[in-house]
């Protein structure tokens, strides 16, 4: 194997794009093309990469365990919400608690991808994007398992699915059109000035393309936004939250029209130092977030929505000298929507004894996050389990349904 | 017309300023002279930002004495003020040095490294910290062996700071015994993993750990700076790939630094890493090889590297398959609207940062707040997408008005941006424009222009 080109992944694979994107990217046909997604059906599914490694301990706390207290004495200083007796939810994500009593909130636990070892937070979130194994070399894998589970379904248009904001979303990244906007941008021409850059454009596939597509954003009309969505005053420090807002309402509007599946990222989840400070900002971000999706996708649409958080891995069970915690293993998965069968925390709880740890300081996977994510789908878009298993999580056993879904 | 491959790949664009080099023996001679731009255009140092840096939590310490005392509030905003006017100074030099040097391979180079070594300063009081270790750390060392850049970057408050090697203390260590506090990995980690052998190469977690613990001691104290302190230092040798150091201080850690600097896998990392980023998403192996085999045959010197690359026939091919970044894309359009260095860095802080650092963040750059500790992406899609896009066109309409009276004319522009490179089409549709706002618009807004 060529171990230099293991870092090169993204390289390769965005030459690779270029090359094929004129082929790949019909965009004047799909965007004139027929509403309903027949293929993808009513559900949406909104995909949230959490980028610096999300400390699933802390988020999701497991209390009843006899060790957990003892291995974090500084960063737990305030309380959590007791869930089911043995988990609390960290208090910065106390708005969901309605959610979690409505059976709309849900976790896996003591998950992680098939990532180990290296615990880098770019090869480790290359993997979750990618959707590959251990047994893939990175440097091969050309494109996300979102965008290969579009490629696997005829017949959609690139409006079917969403990256959203301005952080490039690998997910989705791929062969299958989709569509990439950050929801503050304009482009304001004159109408000789857009037939002027149509020509410049002309010959260069990837600009053409891509203006094309800047061109048909602007210009949609926003459809669809609900009232509520536009005018609800944000509890707390709003403008802090404006950004999230904004770019909820944005993937609303989307899902509510013909979009059915949305990405995008957060970050700050990093917490080296003073943790117990660090991670409410994230936290009420994420909290926002799925706040402002269900009031903004309205009854209906949310009670078809699967919304799930996913993180490159987990972090150390033990805190370090800086009052934070470091790259770790296995950790938190976060579900919600009205589509879920949630109040429950999902997988196998491991333990948090020495011997019961990964490599003595990290929590022990118990299941690969990837199972989950392929049960969603099959529950969502009637997938079979050969197509999951092979093409969308290469080497993926799913094993038995852990009722992801209602 | 000359052949502008050297001024798109090597520098920021065209025109190329008077007694500028473009050919590689005198673009090597102008790197290995002094630092001109640096003269010219003059960024501070750690020695001007920690006084700031100082002053900044001296006021903050008093005004939480004396919450509601006036002067105190007075001082601690001045002091506040006085710190991200530094960064902001960092910021315009770097574009001033851009748009207006003679020695555009010396500024790309730097940008290079300032990419591989990124920092960010993640608190208001840190912003100036990523300029400080481009003066300090890295313009220094653009022409000597990778060792000293190393060295010089490992041990600046910037990278301290950034990963977080500043809080780390070793678990034996005096203070790590009496206060269990402990090791912090994550300069050692990305030291491994980014900034010498790269994610492929074999090392385990056991090197990381013992390379934690080598580098505990290195610290950032307010009051001084850099400081070496043996209290936090873990006891006895550590051995990271096999090798074992041993010794008091910053030696050793010199010693693994230097060593890591010669290991083949860093060879291969770095040159692999300069020819993709100054020349192709998949860069010729010969290329590559080439790089490599001076950098082993010189131990990493990088002055010898850069020649191999500059006089390898694949570096001048002229494929312009690249995207320029959103610095670049800035600096190459200010440089052919002939804005100068001086008017940059003259520029009232509200107007910097309406018309070049809020943009470049829209393109998807914000300056010196790279997401993480691996920088820029290399690959043209990532900067190529319709937001980012957007925003070049939308800049590339917008705002040469506002700096540049009266506009050039759109087709004269096309040429004196471009050279041989602006397309029929771009001359025909530059011609065809309702205005020279929206002429000189396109001519910005290019393929040609936008590619390098």
């Amino acid at each position: 194997m060529d171990r230099i080109a293991l870092s090169r992944r993204r390289l390769l694979r965005g030459a690779l794009l270029m090359g094929c994107s004129a082929a790949a990217h019909p965009l004047m046909t799909t965007l004139t093309l027929a509403a309903g997604q027949a293929g993808l059906g009513e559900n949406r599914l909104i995909v949230i990469i959490l980028r610096g490694a999300m400390d699933g301990l802390d988020v999701l706390r497991p209390v009843g365990d006899p060790v957990f207290a003892s291995l974090r004495p500084q960063i737990m200083s305030t309380p959590g919400l007791p869930l089911d007796g043995f988990f609390e939810l960290h208090p910065g994500l106390s708005g969901l608690a309605p959610l979690w009593d409505a059976g709309e909130l849900g976790f896996a636990h003591a998950t992680s991808t098939p990532y180990r070892d290296k615990r880098s937070h770019f090869d480790g979130q290359d993997m979750l994007e990618a959707g590959t194994g251990m047994d893939v070399p990175l440097a091969s894998v050309r494109d996300g398992w979102l965008n290969r589970m579009l490629q696997s379904v005829p017949g959609l248009s690139a409006e079917t699915a969403y990256a959203i904001g301005r952080d490039a979303i690998s997910t989705l990244d791929g062969t299958a059109p989709v569509r990439n906007w950050a929801p503050d941008q304009h482009l304001l021409l004159s109408a000789q000035g857009r037939l002027l850059l149509d020509h410049i454009y002309h010959d260069d596939a990837m600009f053409r393309e891509t203006a094309e597509e800047a061109f048909a954003l602007t210009e949609f009309e926003i459809s669809g936004t609900p009232a509520a969505a536009k005018g609800t005053p944000a509890p707390g420090p709003a403008q802090k939250l404006a950004d999230i807002d904004q770019l909820v309402d944005f993937a609303a509007s989307r899902l509510i029209g013909q979009t059915r599946i949305a990405a995008f990222s957060m970050t700050g989840w990093d917490t080296h130092r003073v943790q117990a400070r660090d991670i409410l900002r994230p936290l009420s971000r994420l909290e926002r977030s799925i706040v402002r999706m269900k009031e903004a996708l309205g009854a209906g649409v949310w009670g078809r929505t699967t919304l799930l958080a996913l993180t490159e891995f987990g972090r150390t069970v033990r805190e370090n000298g800086s009052q934070g915690t470091d790259h770790g293993t296995a950790g938190a998965m976060l579900m919600a929507g009205g589509a879920i069968r949630g109040g429950r925390v999902l997988g196998r709880w491991p333990g948090l004894a020495e011997a019961d740890l990964y490599d003595r300081r990290d929590l022990l996977p118990t299941s690969d996050v990837r199972s989950y994510a392929a049960h969603a789908l099959r529950g969502l878009y009637g997938l079979d389990t050969a197509l999951l298993e092979k093409t969308i999580f290469p080497g993926l056993q799913m094993g038995p349904d852990p009722g992801v879904l209602l | 017309m000359t052949d502008p491959t050297a001024a798109f790949r090597f520098g920021h664009g065209l025109p190329l300023p008077r007694g500028a080099a473009s050919t590689p023996q005198a673009m090597l001679a102008a790197l290995f002279g002094p630092d001109q731009a640096a003269s010219t255009y003059p960024a501070p140092g750690m020695a001007e930002v920690l006084p700031a840096f100082q002053l900044v939590r001296e006021t903050n310490a008093a005004l939480q004495d004396a919450p509601d005392d006036r002067a105190a509030k007075k001082a601690n905003r001045r002091a506040r003020r006085a710190s991200s006017l530094l960064a902001l100074a960092g910021a315009k030099a770097a574009l001033a040095r851009a748009v207006s040097s003679r020695d555009g391979l010396r500024e790309r180079l730097a940008s290079f490294w300032g990419d591989h070594f990124t920092t960010v300063g993640r608190a208001p009081v840190l912003k100036p910290f990523p300029t400080a270790l481009m003066e300090d750390a890295i313009r220094p060392n653009l022409t000597g062996s990778f060792a000293d850049l190393l060295s010089a970057v490992v041990l600046h408050p910037a990278m301290l700071t950034y990963l977080d090697q500043a809080s780390s203390i070793g678990p034996g260590s005096r203070r790590g015994t009496r206060r269990q506090q402990g090791l912090n990995e994550n300069l050692a980690r990305e030291l491994l993993e980014l900034h010498t052998l790269g994610v492929g190469a074999p090392y385990g977690q056991d090197d990381v750990r013992q390379m934690a613990e080598l580098l505990t001691g290195l610290t950032f104290v307010p009051d001084r700076g850099f400081a070496f302190d043996p209290a936090r230092a873990e006891p006895g040798p550590e051995t990271v790939l096999g090798v074992t150091y041993d010794g008091k201080g910053v030696e050793p850690i010199r010693r693994a630094l230097t060593d890591l600097s010669r290991r083949p896998e860093t060879a291969r990392h770095i040159a692999r890493k300069l020819a993709v980023h100054f020349v192709s998403d998949m860069p010729e192996d010969s290329l590559v090889a080439a790089m490599e085999a001076r950098w082993l045959d010189t131990d990493g010197d990088l002055l010898a590297v850069t020649e191999a690359l500059l006089t390898h026939p694949a570096a001048w091919v002229p494929t312009a398959e690249k995207a320029r970044q959103p610095f670049d894309f800035l600096a190459a359009s200010l440089r052919a609207l002939d804005f100068s260095g001086t008017r940059i860095m003259a520029g009232a802080p509200d107007v910097f940062t309406r018309l070049a650092l809020t943009p470049m963040q829209t393109m998807g750059q914000p300056f010196q707040s790279a997401q993480g500790p691996d920088g820029w992406p290399e690959e043209t899609r990532v900067w190529i997408t319709p937001q980012r896009l957007a925003a070049r066109i939308s800049w590339a309409m917008e705002v040469p008005g506002k700096l540049v009276t009266p506009l050039p004319d759109p087709v004269a522009f096309a040429t004196y941006a471009l050279g041989s490179r602006a397309s029929e089409r771009l001359i025909w549709a530059a011609a065809r424009a309702e205005s020279r706002r929206e002429g000189v618009g396109l001519v910005l807004s290019s393929p040609e222009f936008n590619r390098r």
